[in-house]
């Protein structure tokens, strides 16, 4: 019992950082409709911004901060000068430009920082958190880090009027610049955002898997899943679906014997298919139906 | 009466195809015009044109000022609320939200606040489905709600493409009584796009008839309706 509380909470520790993933896919597909494939290698290159900051000898909750910013920052350049002359293209264009992205941040953080793996230090401490052993301190503060975060979305989105103006480009864009909301900008906002989230996620899951230019490839993978079981329309099911894919990882890879560490990867490519399969627009999302 | 909208030579293209010849076109400060026309003749691209939602060559000017050419946001903050054909509708948002959503670019709470409950003064029932998701009103409530958004950007133009489409009679009858009462008691001038011509020249003071992207008739919405030639060849009454 002990072990399968202990792996439930593992998993919800890393499945908030999906979760994270999963709503800055989600937050992207709903201003573009496409997926962008290179959230991971944008959270990869900002975890190594933090790291630099660090060590500058820039305090970790300091360097945190500005990491945010400068992520936001860099995904809001990132729209304006790479998606926006995309904008109304071809579906093959917006593919072609997230590997071009892809590429380049991998290759330019390998050159940067190079391909050795580097330890990223937890604010949260190692060892035990209240004498248990049912979780660690760094999964115990990467739970809290994203929940905050999810709760301040939340609200952002819900109650503030640039929320509001935000869903109102993403659901309708044509009739959002009809009610003068500057559509393009919130666009280029929601890249900012998502951006500055997968910095978040990149910068909690670093201790866990170490930190190197290819660190975020299968927590992307994780992240798609999550988006996909919610429901690529659903920000709120994309968090959900993020959360019961880290815990469907953590069990089955304890409990199912065949699939052990190595495998755990395929869970989220069959978890994949299996909802593509029976339920299609996720769990929440609702159906797109196109007039043709 | 001075000219509130004013377009010169307009045309219209879809990639290379020309869909309006040179149209002239005004709109009286504090007057309803109607543009009337068959399917296909023109008349939703002309009010995409005036907002810029489409290629234009020619001459536009709201309040004297030229506004061809200009980005659709900066168009409507000027104070011209399109209401699109197929009432764009926020269909997950509330109501409310639908409304707060056509104040976007006001500032002021107080001032939105009681605006929002002047929309619910004209239409009650929006009142009682103000919490509701709006892609679960009926057409006629959604109608109202279009309406309503537009009245929440304080215009002073409103554009209005086919408002009675797919309404019920009794649901239509209501909708042009509020038009009507906008336009007298809160000054609102309007571009009425109809398929419905003996509906629009009722409520509107002047009438542009067009065919296939061409101006072929205009005058008082009076004389258009008494002349039975017109009426026969044209509109279909």
């Amino acid at each position: 019992m002990e072990l399968f509380l202990h792996q439930v909470l593992a998993g919800l520790a890393t499945g908030g950082i999906y979760a994270c993933m999963a709503l800055a896919v989600v937050m992207i597909y709903q201003a573009i409709d496409h997926l962008n494939f290179a959230q991971g290698e944008m959270a990869m290159f900002s975890t190594f911004i933090a790291w630099q900051l660090i060590q500058w000898g820039i305090p970790y909750w300091a360097a945190f901060v500005l990491t945010i910013g400068i992520s936001f920052i860099a995904g809001v350049l990132i729209d304006r000068i790479v998606l926006k002359p995309l904008h109304g293209q071809h579906i093959l264009s917006h593919v072609v430009a997230f590997i071009a992205l892809l590429s380049i941040f991998n290759s330019t953080a390998g050159f940067i920082w190079d391909w050795t793996i580097k330890s990223f230090a937890s604010p949260f401490g190692s060892g035990q958190l209240f004498g248990q052993s049912l979780i660690g301190p760094h999964d115990a503060g990467m739970m809290a880090v994203t929940l905050v975060m999810l709760v301040f979305l939340y609200l952002f989105f819900r109650h503030t009027r640039i929320g509001l103006a935000m869903r109102a480009a993403a659901a309708n864009p044509e009739s959002a610049q009809l009610a003068g909301i500057r559509v393009g900008w919130m666009n280029a906002l929601g890249w900012g955002m998502a951006a500055a989230i997968g910095s978040v996620a990149g910068m909690l899951i670093a201790p866990v898997v170490f930190l190197e230019p290819n660190m975020m490839l299968s927590i992307l993978l994780y992240g798609f899943a999550g988006a996909v079981v919610g429901g690529l329309t659903s920000p709120g099911g994309a968090v959900l679906g993020g959360f019961a894919v880290g815990v469907i990882e953590n069990l089955a890879g304890t409990y199912i014997p065949v699939v052990g560490r190595e495998m755990k990867l395929s869970i989220a490519l069959c978890i994949i298919v299996a909802v593509l399969c029976v339920k299609p627009s996720g769990l929440f999302g609702r159906p797109v139906v196109t007039r043709v | 009466m001075s000219k509130l909208l004013e377009a010169r030579e307009l045309c219209a293209f879809y990639g290379p195809t020309q869909v309006l010849f040179a149209l002239g076109l005004n709109v009286d400060e504090g007057g309803i015009t109607t543009l009337l026309g068959a399917n296909g003749a023109g008349k939703t691209t002309t009010l995409r044109s005036l907002s810029g939602m489409c290629r234009t060559s020619g001459e536009i000017r709201f309040d004297g000022k030229p506004i061809a050419g200009r980005a659709t946001e900066d168009i409507v903050r000027l104070g011209i609320a399109h209401v699109p054909q197929g009432r764009g509708t926020f269909s997950r948002q509330t109501v409310e939200e639908n409304l707060q959503i056509g104040a976007m670019t006001r500032r002021g709470r107080a001032a939105i606040a009681s605006d929002v409950e002047r929309v619910y003064g004209y239409f009650p029932r929006l009142k009682e489905r103000r919490t509701q998701q709006a892609g679960t009103l009926s057409g006629g409530e959604q109608q109202m709600l279009a309406v309503g958004r537009a009245m929440m950007l304080r215009p002073r133009l409103m554009l209005l493409d086919e408002p009675s489409f797919g309404l019920a009679p009794l649901i239509v009858e209501e909708l042009f009584g509020i038009l009507r009462t906008l336009n007298k008691s809160e000054k609102v001038s309007m571009l009425l796009v109809e398929q419905n011509a003996s509906l629009a020249l009722d409520l509107a003071d002047h009438a542009y008839l067009i065919e296939t992207g061409r101006l072929v008739m205009e005058g008082p919405a009076q004389h258009l309706r008494d002349d039975e030639n017109i009426r026969k060849a044209y509109l279909g009454y």
